[in-house]
């Protein structure tokens, strides 16, 4: 029933806005525009997530956030300032972790410590590294070679090294996408620490309904490209903390998942069922012959 | 009684397989390449029998196993030359200095002919003179190529023009510009030498520069996004993402520059008369004496045993210096 408090307060100084952000791709056939007119707006510390089909524009919007990517219309504004080029403050956390696999996991954090020094001492940034990577509990692999690490493991570390960068605004693309279910229950568990404990404002981009109810402030859900746009923003009104098994049994809770699916599978559908298929073959065979 | 038996007979019988399995897999590992460097042995000492050329029959593996050891000899009856000349020379300054104390003796260099073996050190001196210089020039301007798009549009036209080009080609022009350039009352380093490192350093430049750029160009794209998430300088980018990751196509380049330069060099010694292993072909050669071809065919089965040594140590360094330890190189 409340949000959280911090919401209220900061939402008016805009922390983070998306604004009229359209996109167009070259390619051999002309501009393909993958996103436009896109608004959001985001306070201090939410976290938000976008759901949506695939290919319709997810990653995109988190790229343009990033600065990896440059709108071709509209743009993005944290803090009053205009975001055009990537940096530690907009720090992203990557679908398949992206460490460099010639360092170490303690160089791999180090290297961005090192990036983002904020005028520690050298002894300064070894606790900064070895804080941030107890904070994703991965203290005992410090000194493993990613290759060496299962994929949960890869993933903390990416996270850790996000964190480490101490952003204004983590970026999160699909992050537990390729983790089997317990690993990414385990992840989730740790975002939720993590987000409660340093309050950062997160988007995150999922499939996984689940998780994008159980995580999130609002759930950002977009509709299915070419120019794909904001669909609908559900607010998941749910107290903090929030424990996986008593969610199961959770009206408010079950709710938020079906009105997300429902956009997904009937006001966006693009899942073609078998006998819809079939249905539509044995429409066009008819017509031709009795065009025939 | 009979079940409670058969089990350690039957791990016995087990054991015994797998010995033997073992003991034929390393047979194989070790006889096979025997067996092939025999047939090769045995062919080459039939068909040696039945050419005669005008300096008599084509030399054996009896031959050719007679004249390494008389190569050997050769070298150490130089050697004790060369010894016996300094002594000599030490003996005789000694002298003029009790003679004379103000005297302050000369000493001059050995200057016999030289042998087999002062030849393979030449050769080995100018090919990594020659390679260490192409692939200081090589591996930056890879880097540079696989970096930048534009710079990649304006050397590649240069790359495909100049690759093909054979070092003999080459060697005429080298030789002449380094006459004409390279003057000087003390030379650190002779001309022929210099004329020849130049002449492998430019056929070693292209499969280094290509590799590299080829493999600096394909550095996966997250990593990249990484380094600009992270903000890396040019400098740092270099260091940090885009040199380790291309550690393997660059390697991949300097193997294969590494060959194509040491077979250049024989090439361009036997041309040029420059000294090393490809004059020492060439003077066995015009010399035409009946074991010429024997010496010859020494120097044959020494550059090529040199150029695989040459290849594994290229190999060992690699597999040092690469952080992947998992692929198997070969």
């Amino acid at each position: 029933m409340t949000k959280p408090i911090q919401n209220k307060t900061s939402g008016l100084q805009r922390h983070l806005e998306l604004s009229d952000i359209g996109i167009d791709f070259p390619t051999a056939k002309g501009p393909f525009c993958a996103l436009k007119n896109l608004n959001l707006k985001i306070s201090k510390g939410e976290f938000i997530s976008l759901i949506g089909h695939s290919g319709c524009g997810k990653s995109t919007v988190l790229n343009i956030v990033a600065g990896l990517y440059q709108a071709t219309t509209g743009g993005v504004i944290l803090d009053s300032a205009e975001v055009n080029e990537p940096g530690p403050e907009r720090a992203v956390v990557f679908q398949n972790h992206s460490l460099l696999p010639w360092l170490s996991v303690y160089k791999n954090v180090e290297l961005a410590v090192k990036q983002t020094r904020n005028g520690r001492s050298r002894a300064e940034m070894k606790a900064w590294v070895e804080h941030n990577l107890d904070l994703v509990h991965m203290t005992h692999a410090a000194d493993k070679l990613p290759s060496e690490l299962s994929g949960g493991m890869k993933q903390r570390v990416g996270i850790a090294r996000a964190l480490s960068m101490q952003p204004k605004v983590l970026l999160m693309d699909e992050p537990f996408g390729a983790l089997d279910a317990l690993t990414r229950a385990h992840l989730q568990d740790s975002v939720i620490e993590i987000h409660a404990s340093l309050g950062n404002t997160v988007i995150m981009i999922t499939h996984d309904v689940d998780e994008a109810v159980l995580l999130s402030d609002r759930i950002v859900m977009m509709t299915n490209g070419p120019a794909a746009t904001i669909g609908e923003i559900l607010d998941v009104d749910l107290e903090r903390p929030r424990d996986r098994l008593e969610m199961t049994d959770n009206i408010k809770y079950n709710q938020y998942r079906h009105a997300v699916l429902t956009f997904l599978y009937e006001k966006q559908n693009k899942i073609q069922t078998v006998s819809r298929v079939k249905a539509d073959i044995a429409r066009s065979k008819k017509k031709s012959s009795s065009a025939a | 009684m009979m079940k409670t038996n058969i089990a350690p007979v039957i791990f016995r019988k087990i054991q015994q397989n797998v010995i033997r399995e073992r003991f034929f897999a390393g047979l194989n590992a070790m006889l096979l390449p025997i067996i092939g460097i025999l047939i090769f042995i045995a062919l080459w000492a039939a068909v040696a029998k039945n050419i005669d050329t005008s300096l008599g029959e084509f030399p054996g593996p009896t031959q050719v196993w007679e004249q390494s050891f008389i190569l050997v000899n050769e070298h150490k009856a130089q050697q004790e030359k060369a010894e016996a000349f300094y002594q000599r020379q030490e003996k005789r300054n000694a002298k003029r200095v009790a003679e004379d104390p103000d005297y302050v003796p000369t000493l001059k260099i050995f200057t016999g002919a030289p042998t087999f073996f002062d030849q393979i050190w030449t050769s080995l001196y100018t090919v990594a003179v020659g390679f260490f210089v192409a692939s200081i020039i090589a591996v930056p301007l890879g880097i540079l190529c696989g970096l930048s798009k534009g710079t990649y549009a304006a050397i590649n036209p240069l790359i495909q023009l100049f690759k093909p080009v054979s070092p003999l080609a080459w060697l005429p022009l080298v030789t002449m510009v380094v006459s004409a350039v390279y003057v000087s009352d003390d030379p650190m380093f002779s001309k022929s030498f210099i004329t020849s490192a130049v002449t492998v350093s430019l056929c070693c430049l292209w499969p280094t520069l290509i590799n590299t750029a080829v493999g600096v160009s394909s550095i996966d794209k997250d990593l990249i996004n990484v380094s600009k998430v992270l903000r890396l300088n040019a400098f740092k980018h270099v260091l940090k993402i885009v040199l380790p990751s291309s550690i393997p196509a660059i390697f991949t380049g300097l193997r294969l520059s590494l060959g194509i330069g040491w077979m250049v060099l024989i090439a361009a010694e036997m041309l040029a008369q420059n000294p090393g292993l490809g004059k020492f072909v060439w003077d066995e050669f015009q010399n035409g004496s009946s074991e010429s071809l024997a010496r010859i065919m020494v120097a044959v089965l020494t550059i090529g045993v040199i150029g695989f040594i040459l290849d594994r140590l290229m190999l060992s360094i690699q597999r040092r210096v690469s952080w992947d330890k998992s692929v198997s190189l070969r």
